[in-house]
């Protein structure tokens, strides 16, 4: 079944994040990508995450499709005008892929090669315009296409936590009627927020999948409340994680071996799954990292 | 300098489509020198406009609109007129028009393009709020440029960086689209960012010919004597 089919059978959906490596050595997104064959509905591949160079999106969907996984391609606008992007989408779509997810991207400034030029030609409403008019068979001039690739699947991301929210509501509205037939969210820590982020969108007729972001530690619950956009993790699920990584020191400094940390992470990972699943049409996992936990939170979760 | 041209007419009604006293505001700048904004053509476009059935409840010339203190302090002086209007037309360059736009908590709309001369030297220029796009976008975005105000020229609004109202790239910045996005709600225009203006066109930012036939060009222009002597 594909990722579009997963969505339209109306069956709560799963889809879970792998990230390319810096270098030539695939054999690490391959072997994540292989632990969740048939557990999730799709994967979702990040394109320069956190603008850091390293292997493209579209090369490593290639290779999942290859080996009959459902990729979904991330594209962002920080690195290609708008010539480059609409070729990339043609290019994905002679590849096999059929899944696109169209985000502006971060500024260049945050990642690993500050000096370089950013683009953004185009943003994230604009290039699902451009891949709807491909989809329609024709490019952004107005030129036709010889073969449209008709069965592109569109998706967008929207931030729940936003303050104000209105503002992403609002883009999130365009970014639908631009083409956009699913929605990721950003992480998501709180269900009741989200709930009443839900309500406020019920008027949009697309899939909306929640973000769950796994929590390594309390200190990185800290640093994301601190720095990263859009993001909130409560109180007590800082408590939680202090308090297993406290039982982890007091356990090794009695020298047993021991990781409360790992298992409350999975626990709060599938407990979030739980909490969040009634409220939208499934859940999209960002492990950073951590994928090799996914299969461990996704049977904790029941599923 | 910042050569400017007036936007079509067609495309300044669209603008004032609901609003139906109109102030207008004119530099004396580098617009006035541009054939736009000078007393004539000023004249001209209230014209235009009350020949459209809209009442022009006054008109202010401004030295230099960039300069926001200058041009607040001018429109003290129309109070009275600025107040019983629905909106501000200016005709000056998008630093102008932006100049306006911090002084009034009214809707403000440009009158002109800026456009893009392309070396142009030795002439001094203090802000960055007008990119000479040459497609004005300042209606829909209530006064503030989205080129030069965000980080990344988002058209279409925010991305998902903001923090706290910060831009991601410096959290001593203000996002730019919150800027927007809280300009156009206090002025109960929020619903116009469900609006999906055309593309940005990059071919509006190419040197226009027609601006380049000055005297100053000429001098630009001039071959330079040469020195070596006859053989």
């Amino acid at each position: 079944m594909t990722f579009r089919e997963a969505l339209e059978s109306q069956d709560s959906t799963i889809t879970c994040e792998v990230a390319p490596p810096k270098g030539v050595n695939m054999e690490h997104v391959l072997e994540e990508a292989e632990l969740l064959r048939g557990r999730v509905a799709g994967l979702n591949v990040t394109d320069l995450q956190a603008a850091s160079m390293r292997v493209s999106s579209l090369a490593t969907c290639t290779l999942l499709e290859q080996k009959g996984l459902e990729p979904i391609l991330q594209m962002v606008c920080r690195d290609r005008n708008r010539l480059a992007l609409q070729s990339e989408l043609l290019s994905a779509y002679v590849l096999g892929i059929r899944n696109v997810l169209c985000l502006t991207g971060d500024h260049v400034v945050l990642g690993d090669h500050p000096e370089s030029k950013p683009v953004f030609d185009l943003d994230s409403v604009s290039l699902l315009q451009a891949a709807q008019g491909l989809i329609e068979g024709r490019d952004l001039s107005g030129n036709e296409l010889a073969g449209p690739p008709e069965d592109l699947f569109l998706g967008a991301i929207v931030t729940p936590r936003a303050d104000p929210v209105e503002p992403q509501i609002y883009k999130l509205h365009n970014k639908v009627r631009a083409g956009a037939r699913f929605i990721q969210t950003q992480a998501m820590y709180d269900a009741d927020t989200f709930a009443k982020f839900m309500e406020r969108v019920a008027d949009v007729d697309v899939p909306i999948l929640a973000g769950i972001v796994l929590l390594k530690s309390a200190g990185m619950a800290r640093y994301m409340n601190a720095n990263v956009a859009g993001v909130f993790v409560p109180d007590s699920l800082i408590r939680e994680m202090s308090a297993a990584g406290e039982k982890d020191r007091s356990a090794r400094a009695e020298g047993k071996k021991a990781d409360f940390r790992t298992k409350t992470s999975i626990e709060i990972a599938a407990r979030l799954i739980r909490d969040l699943r009634p409220h939208c049409a499934g859940v999209h996992l960002m492990p950073l990292g951590w994928g090799h936990h996914v299969p461990a939170v996704l049977e904790a979760a029941g599923l | 300098m910042i050569a400017s041209e007036r936007k079509p007419t067609e495309e300044i009604l669209g603008y004032l489509e609901a609003e139906k006293k109109v102030f207008v505001v004119a530099c004396d700048g580098c617009s006035a020198g541009c054939g736009v904004s000078d007393p004539e053509h000023t004249a001209e476009m209230v014209k235009e406009l009350e020949a459209n059935g809209k009442s022009v409840t006054g008109t202010a010339r401004v030295e230099m609109t960039c300069n926001r203190g200058l041009t607040a302090l001018v429109l003290t002086q129309h109070l009275a007129d600025v107040d019983s209007a629905d909106g501000i037309l200016v005709l000056a360059c998008g630093a102008g028009v932006q100049s306006v736009a911090a002084a009034v908590e009214k809707p403000v709309h440009p009158g002109t393009n800026s456009v893009y001369v392309g070396g142009f030297q030795g002439l001094w220029r203090s802000e960055p709020r007008c990119a000479e796009c040459g497609n004005c976008m300042l209606d829909y975005t209530g006064g503030i440029c989205p080129y030069t105000a965000c980080s990344k020229s988002l058209l279409y609004g925010s991305c998902g960086g903001p923090k706290d109202g910060k831009c991601e790239v410096d959290d001593s910045v203000e996002c730019g689209w919150m800027r927007i996005y809280e300009r156009l709600a206090a002025l109960g225009r929020a619903d116009r960012l469900q609006e999906m203006p055309p593309l940005r066109n990059f071919q509006n930012m190419l040197p226009v010919g027609d601006k380049r036939r000055g005297s100053l060009w000429a001098l630009e222009l001039a071959e330079p004597e040469k020195a070596e002597g006859k053989d």
